[in-house]
């Protein structure tokens, strides 16, 4: 049987999200015969040029409908189940970001077939690692070859296919009715001139420790400093010191950065669901018990308040 | 208006997972159970429409093993009017409660059916998604807020950019985040109370649900570990550290 991969862009303001290159990253592994890469957008133009770079891409389809301009699944999910069987794919992949968390399973629904969400590592075209219980442990999956994969891919476990390509850019009209139920409203962005969390080599977080939103001023400012982002612990987001955007964790984001550190986390194993794979972990704690240091690199123990601004002088 | 709510049963989230020696899974018997964390905001949710007299009903449906009907007294203790029990020993995969979930809301015709995200055992965040797409319903994934007006729902999302925020046309699934609210402690009265309330038990059969094609699981293991490293005494020292690995 040969694998065709068809992957759904992820992408925002007419640019492509880096999560689409990692998820072409994993299909490469599936012994593809072909693999493309479906835009839906208004105008979706700039983020196909974008993709047609991506290494290991055949060819990107480029289907504009004024019914993209924000992506939602009741409404993709027709046209990508028309461009799937249109283009006989024997697999149908997402970013596990939250585009692809909320339209992948409709996806696999309306083609009347099981998922598998948060693919790790891949055995096979059809037996993949995945984890559960907060990444508490991993069971590799068969799933039926018999009919077509749906799958989201676990970006933090693969790095972005490098760029360099040139792939060819089709336009593709599909032909689907869209329901009109379901009307965008608005999105408020958290307009931040910071790094990417998900994508930035380093993240410097704060927990509960930090104390108030106020204090939260010298995670920025020590980020900054090293041009790191900025991430948090969920006991900081709901104590509204910071938004929700920048929980990491289990049901946050789940981040591969080169170094992590974090200041005043206790160490949750739903917070550690989110930072397994980064290269580096640094934490600092008050508390010398705090699970955070048994999966720490290099643990401080001591008071952030303090450790901060002395940290700030000695980077230099 | 009737609101549906799942419930499902699994290892309590503050347990520390155990897996078998032989791979086939993790350890279950004698494991704390309760409910999915999301699905008690689930709950939560339909309690506090019940209370503001927006929702007239509310029934909490599980799909699991004979132990399951305790999470489904704990959803009555909450308040929910009723419950129904789908029983069945075998692990149902999302595609397979999704079915199920179609039948009962076919039959209940709610104007909400709430779900939690994600089940935190096998953390697939699918069941909603599918459910949805089988009814032909609006899905609103991810909701940290939800404002109900007749025939529609406003529902904030939690989505990687920010807050998105959405209008669906009711019926609706609407999946719960964790910020949607921060459910009660259940008191011994209303505990003591959701003893007499009905639980209505079905089998897959008797909806005329026929089981999804299944993933296999092959094989379960404990996730690669990640070594505790060095303890440094000072900053000087982590400074140190860290510029010998080119990282500041
Ligand atoms: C279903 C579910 C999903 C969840 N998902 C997530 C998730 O995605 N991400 C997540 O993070 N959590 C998640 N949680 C919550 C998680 O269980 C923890 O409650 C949370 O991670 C704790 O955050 P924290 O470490 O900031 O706070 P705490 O556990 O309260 O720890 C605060 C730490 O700060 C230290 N401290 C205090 N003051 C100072 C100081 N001055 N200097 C240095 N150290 C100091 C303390 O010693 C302590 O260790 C989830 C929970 C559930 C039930
Ligand atoms: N067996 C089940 N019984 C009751 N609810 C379920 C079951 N399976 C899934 N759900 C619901 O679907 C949500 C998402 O589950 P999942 O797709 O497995 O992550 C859960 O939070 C539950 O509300």
């Amino acid at each position: 049987m040969s694998n065709k991969i068809l992957i759904i862009a992820d992408h925002l303001d007419g640019s492509l999200n880096e999560s689409t290159a990692r998820a072409v990253a994993c299909a490469q592994q599936m012994s593809p015969t072909g693999i493309d890469v479906l835009v839906l957008a208004e105008d979706g133009a700039s983020v196909a040029a974008e993709a047609a770079q991506i290494e290991g891409v055949s060819r990107v389809l480029q289907a504009d409908n004024a019914a993209n301009a924000h992506p939602m699944a009741a409404l993709l999910t027709p046209q990508i189940v028309a461009a799937a069987q249109q283009g006989e794919y024997s697999h149908v992949l997402g970013p596990n970001t939250t585009f692809g968390k909320d339209l992948m399973p409709r996806v696999a629904a309306k083609l009347g077939v099981a998922m598998v969400t948060d693919i790790m590592s891949v055995h096979s075209a059809h037996e993949f690692d995945r984890p559960i219980y907060a990444g508490n442990a991993v069971i590799t999956v068969g799933a039926p070859t018999d009919q077509v994969l749906v799958a989201s891919v676990r970006c933090a476990s693969y790095p972005a296919a490098p760029g360099g390509n040139s792939a060819e850019i089709e336009t593709l009209s599909l032909d689907a009715e869209l329901p009109g139920h379901t009307r965008f409203v608005n999105l408020e962005q958290a307009s931040s001139d910071r790094p990417d969390l998900q994508t930035a080599p380093k993240v410097i977080s704060g927990g509960r420790g930090v104390g108030s939103e106020e204090n939260f001023k010298v995670i920025y400012d020590l980020a900054d400093k090293i041009g790191a982002a900025v991430g948090a612990s969920r006991a900081a987001v709901d104590a509204g010191y910071v938004p929700n955007d920048m929980q990491v964790g289990q049901t946050g984001k789940i981040i591969s950065p080169e170094l992590y550190m974090c200041f005043g986390i206790s160490g949750a194993i739903q917070h550690l669901a989110g930072i397994k794979d980064a290269q580096t972990i640094v934490a600092i704690n008050k508390d010398e018990e705090a699970p955070i240091f048994e999966v720490a690199d290099i643990g401080l123990v001591g008071d952030l308040f303090k450790i901060i601004p002395e940290l700030e002088e000695k980077i230099g | 208006m009737k609101v549906l709510v799942s419930v499902k049963r699994a290892i309590d989230y503050n347990v520390r997972i155990q897996i078998k020696p032989d791979g086939s899974g993790v350890v279950e018997n004698g494991v704390k159970h309760s409910m999915n964390p999301f699905d008690e905001i689930a709950v939560e949710q339909a309690m506090r429409w019940k209370e503001a007299g927006t929702a007239e009903e509310v029934v909490a449906v599980t799909i699991g093993p004979d132990a399951a009907k305790e999470q489904l007294r704990s959803a009555l203790a909450f308040g929910c009017d009723r419950a129904i029990h789908i029983k069945t020993d075998e692990p149902v995969q999302p595609l397979t409660a999704a079915r199920v979930f179609e039948a009962i809301a076919q039959k209940e015709e709610p104007k909400v059916f709430m779900m939690g995200k994600q089940a935190i055992d096998d953390d697939s965040n699918q069941t909603g998604q599918m459910t949805s797409a089988l009814l032909e319903w609006p899905q609103a994934t991810f909701a940290s807020e939800i404002e109900l007006s007749g025939e529609t729902a406003k529902v904030t999302r939690e989505i990687d950019a920010g807050l998105e925020t959405l209008e669906v046309d009711l019926p609706a699934v609407i999946t719960a985040d964790l910020r949607l609210n921060e459910p009660r402690y259940l008191k011994l009265p209303d505990i003591m109370k959701a003893k007499k309330k009905p639980i209505e038990d079905m089998s897959l059969d008797d909806l005329g649900v026929e089981a999804a094609a299944r993933l296999e699981t092959l094989k379960t293991t404990p996730p690669p570990t990640r070594e505790a490293g060095v303890r440094v005494e000072s900053v000087d020292e982590l400074v140190a550290k860290l510029k010998e690995k080119g990282l500041v």
